[in-house]
């Protein structure tokens, strides 16, 4: 492709900044002293504790996984600190009470956390390392009964809900990642939507590492009882820094007859520098159960940043007719990595999922999308759509595409449609002809491509998400 | 307007342009025909900017800037415009939308303030009626699943709405029928102004039935090798192009 092309300037990741607030950090290295510290930190129950003591034990006796199609050199489990803390307060009785530094932060990342400056209908839960730092709207959310909470506030005030769900769809053991969250857990976003409420908001949380050497470990739960709707939106950012850093997080979803909820991600995480120096290790499960009837999930992720991506937001349709769909947007650039991808496991009658993935590969990025579709027995007249297109922009990068399809019922419908592309020279010239700069071009072509999956989120993240895209592949050009 | 001087251009190591000289005053209408492989896409191709071609001599000066130091993009803002031989398809990408965008990059180039939503459509929605282009193929994607006629309808939808001074049409007529050319041909009409030029390549006389040219000149193994009124496309449709090769032929020995 052509020279001028080449020579674009690589647009510099532009929330890189790090924020100086007085932390508390726990040591580096991870034992159950670390985790008994994290535990009473967060005055957690008993229970709690030996869920975490246990899973510990578990990830003692399991290997990380080597099947993903990434590379990387081993990790040091032991070199990370697994909890660090804004020293200030602990309880917030309002915004006034919030460090100005972390609101700064918050700001920078274009998050106002002032409810008068906010998106009109977007509540937030801002997570600083390891600690949720405030939620926004929670009496307004309270007058219908919704709950929107830190994870250790939810431990606290609604222990109950907790106890009965946490770990219902991700057990400790799930998998080395799971597992490892599970021990070290230290915040995330709680939300319980009560019988036929649909949420008059849409819920948000904002996810940022400040701190060094530290890994995020986040956890969230969503609950939304018979009849309830939810949409829920979590975006994340993370300071340049030369070392890698580990995001291992653990999502749950539950959702009972007749219930829907919508979780879009869009995971900005710093990539990593254009030589692979850098970025956030982005090691996440995520899973959601489909119990009752009618019930309905759909995951939305854009996945922009981060240095290695794995993850696969999975459906467990057990309702008979519950509905499974998983829309992505995966782009590596420079020298990024991600495996991901999604798991729909037909298990109740007339179920059915979709699945549509758009992987953009430039620069040096490798991008493999990883999917298993599964229909039980017993999932009569189960169906599923998967449709999987890759686009190279430049040749020095891949695209990859490993379905799985498991099919033990005899009546399931299996549609799978897949395509590779080439951003082609001929569809940059066409646009240059009419006027935009081949940078705008490349933006216009690949946001076509993903018009799909985009028009999956909520309107204003559907805008952040093309200018996120647009800005990823600055430089990619080449 | 436009002044080709001695242009040499290579493709892939092999010399296609030999030498090409070529002038437009504002208002004219060029036609440039000649036989397969003579160079007349590859003139087209040099004008708008495609990288591929490599000018190995020569001058081309435009509205008296060296056209030649202008990427595609700025060529496209200083009012040159392609209608392409096999226009491309970007999926997903609504028609309008790439168009709007279009019209707004070379509206900045120009220092003007870029057109809101609202009157961009109606703006469009005038050109769309000379078009004959309905709603529907606004919203599609561009060129996605675009019929041979509807794409190079569009195309000339596209250069009304750009409205640009030096329109390059690359073999626009082939493939259409009758009246999908008259329809064309009535897009470029409707533009034909004392302030704009047309360079109309073609392999027929057909299409010079409906828009008729200033001057014809016939391209011949990258040089332009004869050049006269509308009545030369009328002698090369009798007798094809032969004679001015046996002409040029002895003319040299």
């Amino acid at each position: 492709m052509s020279v001028d092309l080449e020579k674009l300037a690589e647009q510099e990741y532009k929330y890189g900044f790090v924020t100086d607030v007085e932390q508390e950090v726990a040591p580096v290295g991870l034992n159950e002293d670390v985790i008994r510290m994290i535990s009473a930190k967060k005055n957690e129950p008993e229970w709690l504790l030996e869920w975490r003591l246990n899973a510990y034990k578990h990830w003692l006796t399991m290997k990380e996984p080597k099947w993903p199609n990434v590379h990387y050199p081993p990790i040091d489990y032991q070199a990370t600190s697994y909890y660090a803390a804004p020293k200030k307060k602990q309880t917030l009785e309002s915004l006034d009470d919030l460090d100005p530094e972390i609101k700064e932060a918050y700001d920078k990342l274009g998050i106002p956390l002032d409810e008068q400056k906010m998106l009109a209908g977007v509540a937030v839960d801002a997570v600083f390392d390891s600690v949720s730092v405030i939620t926004t709207f929670k009496e307004k959310l309270a007058e219908e009964g919704v709950i929107f909470c830190s994870m250790s506030e939810a431990v606290q005030e609604h222990p109950e809900l907790v106890k009965k769900y946490l770990g219902s769809v991700v057990p400790h053991n799930d998998n080395f990642y799971a597992a490892l969250n599970t021990a070290v857990f230290t915040d995330g976003s709680f939300v319980y939507i009560p019988k036929g409420v649909r949420c008059p908001m849409e819920l948000s949380t904002y996810f940022r590492i400040n701190a060094e050497n530290t890994g995020q470990f986040e956890r969230t739960l969503i609950i939304a009882e018979e009849g309830s709707y939810v949409s829920y939106l979590e975006g994340c950012t993370a300071p340049k820094r030369d070392e890698n850093q580990l995001h291992a997080a653990v999502v749950e979803l539950i959702a009972h007859k007749d219930a829907t909820i919508k979780y879009s991600t869009i995971q900005n995480w710093y990539p990593g520098d254009s030589e692979g120096k850098g970025g956030i290790y982005n090691f996440v499960t995520k899973r959601g159960r489909c119990l009752g009837q009618n019930s309905h999930i759909s995951w939305t992720q854009v996945e922009t940043g981060s240095a290695i991506t794995w993850k696969y937001p999975s459906c467990i349709l057990e309702g008979d007719n519950s509905v499974g769909e998983f829309y992505s947007v995966a782009l590596t650039n420079r020298r990024q990595q991600a495996d991901t991808g999604t798991k729909m496991i037909h298990i109740g009658k007339n179920t059915s999922s979709t699945i549509i993935s758009k992987g953009i590969s430039a620069g040096f990025g490798q991008n493999t999308y990883r999917g298993l579709v599964q229909i039980g027995k017993d999932a009569t007249s189960a169906r599923n759509y998967t449709q999987c297109d890759s686009m190279l922009i430049g040749d020095k990068c891949g695209a990859h595409t490993f379905p799985y399809i498991e099919v033990k019922n005899s009546t399931a419908q299996m549609e799978h449609e897949a395509s590779t592309s080439k951003i082609g020279e001929d569809q940059i010239f066409y646009c240059q002809q009419r006027g935009l700069s081949a940078e705008d071009a490349v933006s216009l072509i690949v946001n076509g491509f993903c018009k799909d999956v985009f028009k999956e989120l909520p309107f204003e993240f559907a805008v952040e998400a093309e200018k996120l895209l647009s800005i990823s592949l600055e430089g990619s050009v080449g | 307007m436009l002044e080709i001087k001695n242009l040499h251009v290579n493709v892939e190591d092999q010399e296609i342009l030999k030498g090409l000289n070529l002038k437009v005053n504002k208002g004219e209408v060029h036609s440039i025909m000649g036989p397969n492989g003579s160079g007349k896409s590859t003139l087209a191709q040099v004008l708008a900017g495609r990288e591929s071609y490599k000018v190995t001599e020569g001058e081309i000066i435009f509205e008296g800037k060296d056209l030649l130091e202008l990427s595609p993009e700025d060529r496209a803002c200083e009012g040159i415009f392609m209608a392409f031989q096999y226009p491309v398809e970007i999926p997903g990408v609504a028609n309008t939308y790439l168009l709007r965008e279009a019209l707004n990059s070379v509206r900045k180039y120009r220092g003007e303030e870029p057109l809101k939503h609202i009157e961009f459509v109606k703006f469009a929605k005038e050109k769309m009626k000379i078009m004959d282009i309905g709603d529907n193929l606004l919203k599609r994607g561009v060129n996605e699943g675009f019929s041979g006629g509807e794409k190079k309808r569009n195309e000339i939808f596209q250069m009304q709405i750009l409205e640009p001074k030096l329109s390059i049409l690359d073999e626009t007529d082939s493939g259409l029928d009758i009246d999908a050319l008259k329809v064309v041909a009535g897009g470029v009409n409707a533009l034909r102004s004392p302030e704009r030029a047309f360079l109309i390549i073609t392999h027929y006389q057909r299409l010079l039935d409906y828009i008729v040219p200033d001057f014809v000149h016939v391209l011949v193994d990258g040089k332009i090798v004869k050049s006269g009124g509308k009545e030369l496309a009328y002698e090369l449709e009798d007798r094809g192009y032969g004679w001015i090769e046996e002409e040029k032929t002895a003319a040299n020995s």
